[in-house]
Formats: C-alpha cells, sequence, structure tokens
C-alpha cells in the first residue's frame, strides 16, 4: 500500500481526558477520507495530531514513510508545507494585525516560494478570486470580513503552500449553499490537478458524501465504524451512524406532511 | 404561526449600514425592511457577504463603530411585559437607533440575545464558561440559584458533561462545545428576541436537532422570538414561520416558509434552491 498518511493506533489525551481513544487510519495521495462524528468526539484534536500541532500521548503518525513525531528543523518545516490545515474556527487562525493579503504573502515567503514580492502578491489575488473574494479586498484585516469570507480566506491560506495533505476542518460550514458548491468544486478540481489529499471533516453529510471516497465515523475518540462514501450513508451497520443519518433536516420531508 | 398581533416585536424600516469611505462605501446593507412578530421564528438566508449578521446588529445598534456606519432607517423594539407600569406608553416602543449607551445596554441581555456566528469571538478567553454563563444570570435574573441555573442551561443544550463544561476555560472546548455554551449563555438571559446568528454550524446533526428543539419549545413556552441566520435550508424548513432571502444587502424575497422554498419567485432564491445538497440522490 503506497499511503501518503498513515495513523496508528493515536492517543491524544488533556490531562484526564483521553479525547482520541487509539485511532487508526490511512489517506492515499488523491483520496478523500470523510471525517464525521458527534460534537466533542475528538475529530479535531485528531486532525491537530495528524499536522503535528498537538502531542500524541501513543501511537505513530506517518506521513510519506516518515514518523512525524521525530521530524525537527528543515524537515519539520518542509512537513508543515505539505500538510495544511483549513482551522474550524476561522477567526481565532487569522491575525488580527495583519492585513488578510500581507498574511498569505508572509506564509509564502516564510516558505520561500512565490519568487518577488510582486509575484507573492500576484499569487494572493489569484488565489482570493479562486475562493470568490475580490483581489481588493487583500488590503482589509480579519474582522472587516463576514463569517463565511473569512472561512474561504482560510481555505485560501492552507491552498497558497501547495500541500499533498489538507485536514480540512468544517471548511465549508459558514458558506451558503451556492458559494459551498463552488467551493467544493474548486476543492475538487485542485484533487485532480495535484493529487491532494483530504481529511474533510463535517457536519453536513451531504456535503461530506459529495467530497468524499470513503467516510469514517467517530464516536466517543474512536472510529466506529469505516467504508466507502456509498457503504456508510446507503447501509450504515454503527447505531450512531444510524442516527446520525435519520436526524438530517430535510427540505423535501419538512413539506411532505 | 398563522395569527400574528397586530404590532410586530420588532419593526426594522429602510436600514442601511455602510463601511469604508463615505464618497465609495460599500453598501453591506442597502435599504432593508423586516418584521419580526412575538413568538415568531423568522430565518434570514441569503449569499454570504450579503449583510445578514450586519442586518443582526443593527438591531441592538452592535454594528462596529466607526468602521461601520448606520446611514439610514429606524429600528422599533416593542414594550412588551418587561415594561408594564408605563400604560399605553409602552405601545409607542424605541427607536433603538436613537437610544443612549446606557439605554442600549439595558437592551442588550435584557430584551435581546445574540449567539454570534463565531463563538470564539464572544465567549471570553479568560473566564470560564460556568463563570460567564453566571454572570449574565446575575445581571438579568434576581433571585435565582445562579449555580443550579448555569447547570440546567448547560444540561438543556446538550452537553454530556455539564459540570465539566462549566469548569472548563473556552479553549478546553471542542467547537461545537463552544457554541452551545454561547447559546446557553444567551438564554440565561431570558430574552424577548433571539438573535441566532447560524448557532448550530459546529453540531452534529443530532444536537443540532435537540437545539432546534429546544429553541422551538421556548418559542411556544415563553413566547421567545427568533431571528434565525442560517445557510442550512433544512432547518429552515423545519422550523421558521416566514423567512427573507438577502442578496447584496438587499432583501429580495419574503413570505411564509413553504411558499418561498416550494415556489421560489427571485432568481437569485431559485438558484439558493438548486445548490441544496441532498444526501441521497433521488427526485
Ligand atoms: N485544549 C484542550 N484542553 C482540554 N480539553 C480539550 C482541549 N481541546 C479539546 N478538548 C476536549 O477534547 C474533546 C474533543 O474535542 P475536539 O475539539 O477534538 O472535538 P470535535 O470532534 O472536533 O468536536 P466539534 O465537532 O464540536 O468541533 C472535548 O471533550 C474537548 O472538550
Ligand atoms: N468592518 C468591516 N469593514 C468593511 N466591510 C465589512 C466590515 N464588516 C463587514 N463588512 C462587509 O459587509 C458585508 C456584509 O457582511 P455580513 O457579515 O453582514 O455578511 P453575512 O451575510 O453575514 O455573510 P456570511 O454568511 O458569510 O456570514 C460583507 O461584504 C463584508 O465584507
Ligand atoms: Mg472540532
Ligand atoms: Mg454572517
Amino acid at each position: 500500500m503506497n499511503n501518503l498518511l498513515t495513523v496508528e493506533k493515536v492517543r491524544v489525551c488533556y490531562g484526564e481526558l483521553e479525547a482520541v481513544r487509539g485511532v487508526s487510519l490511512s489517506l492515499a495521495a488523491g483520496e478523500t477520507l470523510g471525517l464525521v462524528g458527534e460534537s466533542g468526539c475528538g475529530k479535531s484534536s485528531l486532525g491537530r495530531a495528524i499536522l503535528a500541532l498537538e502531542r500524541i500521548a501513543s501511537g505513530k503518525i506517518e506521513f510519506n514513510g516518515t514518523v512525524v513525531s521525530s521530524l525537527k528543523g528543515a524537515a519539520l518545516k518542509q512537513f508543515r508545507r505539505q500538510a495544511q490545515m483549513v482551522f474550524q474556527d476561522p477567526f481565532g487562525s487569522l491575525n488580527p494585525r495583519l492585513s488578510v493579503g500581507a498574511a498569505i504573502e508572509e506564509v509564502l515567503f516564510v516558505h520561500g516560494i512565490g519568487g518577488s514580492r510582486a509575484a507573492r502578491r500576484e499569487r494572493a489575488a489569484a488565489l482570493f478570486e479562486d475562493v470568490g473574494l475580490e483581489p481588493d479586498w487583500l488590503s482589509r484585516y480579519p474582522h472587516e470580513f463576514s463569517g463565511g469570507q473569512r472561512q474561504r480566506i482560510g481555505i485560501a491560506r492552507a491552498l497558497s503552500l501547495e500541500p499533498k495533505l489538507l485536514v480540512a476542518d468544517e471548511p465549508v460550514s459558514a458558506l451558503d449553499v451556492s458559494v459551498q458548491a463552488d467551493i467544493i468544486q474548486l476543492l475538487k478540481r485542485i484533487q485532480r490537478d495535484r493529487g491532494l489529499a483530504y481529511l474533510f471533516v463535517g457536519h453536513d453529510l451531504a456535503v461530506v458524501r459529495e467530497m468524499s471516497n470513503r467516510i469514517a465515523v467517530m464516536y466517543k475518540g474512536e472510529i466506529v465504524e469505516t467504508g466507502t462514501t456509498d457503504q456508510v450513508c446507503d447501509n450504515p451497520q454503527h447505531a450512531y451512524t444510524q442516527k446520525l443519518l435519520s436526524a438530517v433536516p430535510d427540505i423535501d420531508k419538512a413539506f411532505a406532511q | 404561526m398563522t395569527t400574528q398581533p397586530e404590532q410586530p416585536l420588532v419593526d426594522v424600516q429602510s436600514l442601511s449600514v455602510h463601511f469604508g469611505s463615505v464618497a465609495e462605501p460599500v453598501r453591506a446593507v442597502d435599504g432593508v425592511d423586516f418584521q419580526i412578530f412575538s413568538g415568531e421564528i423568522v430565518a434570514l438566508v441569503g449569499e454570504s457577504g450579503s449583510g445578514k449578521s450586519i442586518s443582526a446588529l443593527a438591531l441592538a445598534k452592535l454594528v462596529p463603530e466607526p468602521a461601520g456606519r448606520i446611514v439610514g432607517g429606524s429600528v422599533r423594539f416593542q414594550s412588551l411585559e418587561k415594561q408594564k407600569g408605563a400604560g399605553s406608553a409602552c405601545f409607542q416602543g424605541l427607536e433603538v437607533l436613537k437610544l443612549k449607551s446606557s439605554e442600549l445596554r439595558k437592551l442588550r441581555g435584557a430584551r435581546i440575545a445574540y449567539i454570534f456566528q463565531e463563538p470564539a469571538t464572544s465567549l471570553n478567553p479568560v473566564f470560564t464558561i460556568g463563570w460567564q454563563i453566571g454572570e449574565a444570570i446575575r445581571l438579568h435574573r434576581k433571585g435565582v440559584h445562579v449555580k443550579q441555573e448555569v447547570e440546567k442551561l448547560l444540561t438543556s443544550v446538550g452537553l454530556p458533561d455539564p459540570a465539566r463544561a462549566a469548569q472548563a476555560y473556552p479553549h478546553e472546548l471542542s467547537g461545537g462545545m463552544q457554541q452551545r455554551a454561547m447559546i446557553a449563555m444567551a438564554l440565561a438571559c431570558n430574552p424577548d428576541l433571539l438573535v441566532a446568528d447560524e448557532p448550530t454550524t459546529a453540531l452534529d446533526v443530532t444536537v443540532q436537532k435537540q437545539i432546534l428543539d429546544l429553541l422551538v419549545e421556548l418559542r411556544k413556552t415563553r413566547g421567545l422570538s427568533i431571528l434565525l441566520i442560517t445557510h442550512n435550508l433544512g432547518i429552515v424548513a423545519n422550523v421558521a414561520d416566514r423567512v427573507y432571502v438577502m442578496n447584496n444587502g438587499k432583501i429580495v424575497e419574503s413570505g411564509d416558509t413553504r411558499t418561498v422554498l416550494l415556489t421560489p419567485q427571485h432568481d437569485y432564491t431559485k438558484k439558493l434552491l438548486k445548490a441544496v445538497p441532498r444526501l441521497h440522490k433521488t427526485a
């Protein structure tokens, strides 16, 4: 198996609390694994652990065949470039004192890509356009955007380094369905072009279905069910998955009575 | 709801909010009218960046100043039982946009409570969740046993371990737990109007259902009015009485939920409905 990412029996603990309890999963280049589950079951903790943003209590995470926890210096920096995250809380993940354009340009500069200052600026503008924002707005600060606009800035920034792995934590939850559809198409196009792999965390099961090749269902820190997207959505095995699927608020059902 | 009292709880007329320079303003809200009646759940839907959150903030004059300017319109808030002794004068209503800051402070929390779109921006990182909710109770409701009420509220929003949540600092909670803590904080004030800006985006559908059931219940038992901003048209279909559709700072369509969602008139509403992702590809 040629996996880009392998997660083996990973545990994440906060003091007494064991948030992630021995999770194993794998992800190939160009593949999307959807991760769904109860609020508070450990999805974000797992996502951060994969990107070495959270210490793991035990277990092993391998990226491209190297153990992530052993990375240091230049190798760690290289990993940070290749594995990016769209954070669940867009506001908290943006520096309030930097214009969003400067923030993206800085990320490019730190990783020595984008060439000259003008080229970096151009690249930031192109990314902005990709996510449906006006390049004119690059000089604005994070608080000057709407919630959904900020979420798209987080996506643009994460994509700016052309990563190989993107952990996308609820990346489209603040978008209206029309913009959401555009962003999903964008993510899929980039995946086709560059073989990018996604760990796609989401609560909207229809969106997760649209994005994913496989789905993993997490419950109380453990993965309780995995399968192809169709298997999990059409023939759920675990009681929690069944409960999840039956609770989706639906327009057609609401007006059927 | 089919029967509406004559006077809306909130009556917004020709509201306009601008950002940026006076010469070339960004017209975030551009002449918007809407009403919310007592005990009604009204949904505000529309494009990302169309002005929903800013309109909602204007209801309590919370538009970020000086960057944002309310350049026109009125927001009338009907005084209900909380201003009893005032006799018929109470039907004059309050012109929110003209209130002094001390009066505004009374309005916020006591009459209008907010569930903000991004919990992290409105929960204070240096206080525990329990303390913050307790503070809202202490400020707005005399004679209530604070600690008990905090636990009750945290339980009602579906937090599995309310005692732990009460002792936690915001960063120690998951995204969806923070969102529920904020809902509990808003309800702690016992408001007449709850403005819920994307209140369930970070929640899985089972908890989401629990929260929506709670809101519908509060509307029934307490006559709570709710302005619900959401991108989830499935939620709108399930809980809202009426809906307003916003695009580009303007309300482009409104009506009772069934009519708007089943027979949309405006192109933008049609586009929106067509883009709804379906879990099961039938139809
Ligand atoms: N920094 C922290 N300190 C202490 N506890 C934490 C911390 N971060 C998360 N937790 C706890 O770990 C558990 C899992 O949280 P996590 O954020 O991973 O959940 P999640 O699945 O992403 O939930 P959501 O869908 O609500 O975002 C929760 O009980 C949470 O309170
Ligand atoms: N401080 C600010 N300075 C300049 N423009 C702003 C500011 N705050 C908001 N805006 C702009 O006002 C418009 C309306 O914003 P608002 O937050 O009301 O949108 P929204 O409908 O809530 O969108 P979303 O669904 O993405 O949350 C947006 O185009 C936004 O960029
Ligand atoms: Mg999370
Ligand atoms: Mg908003």
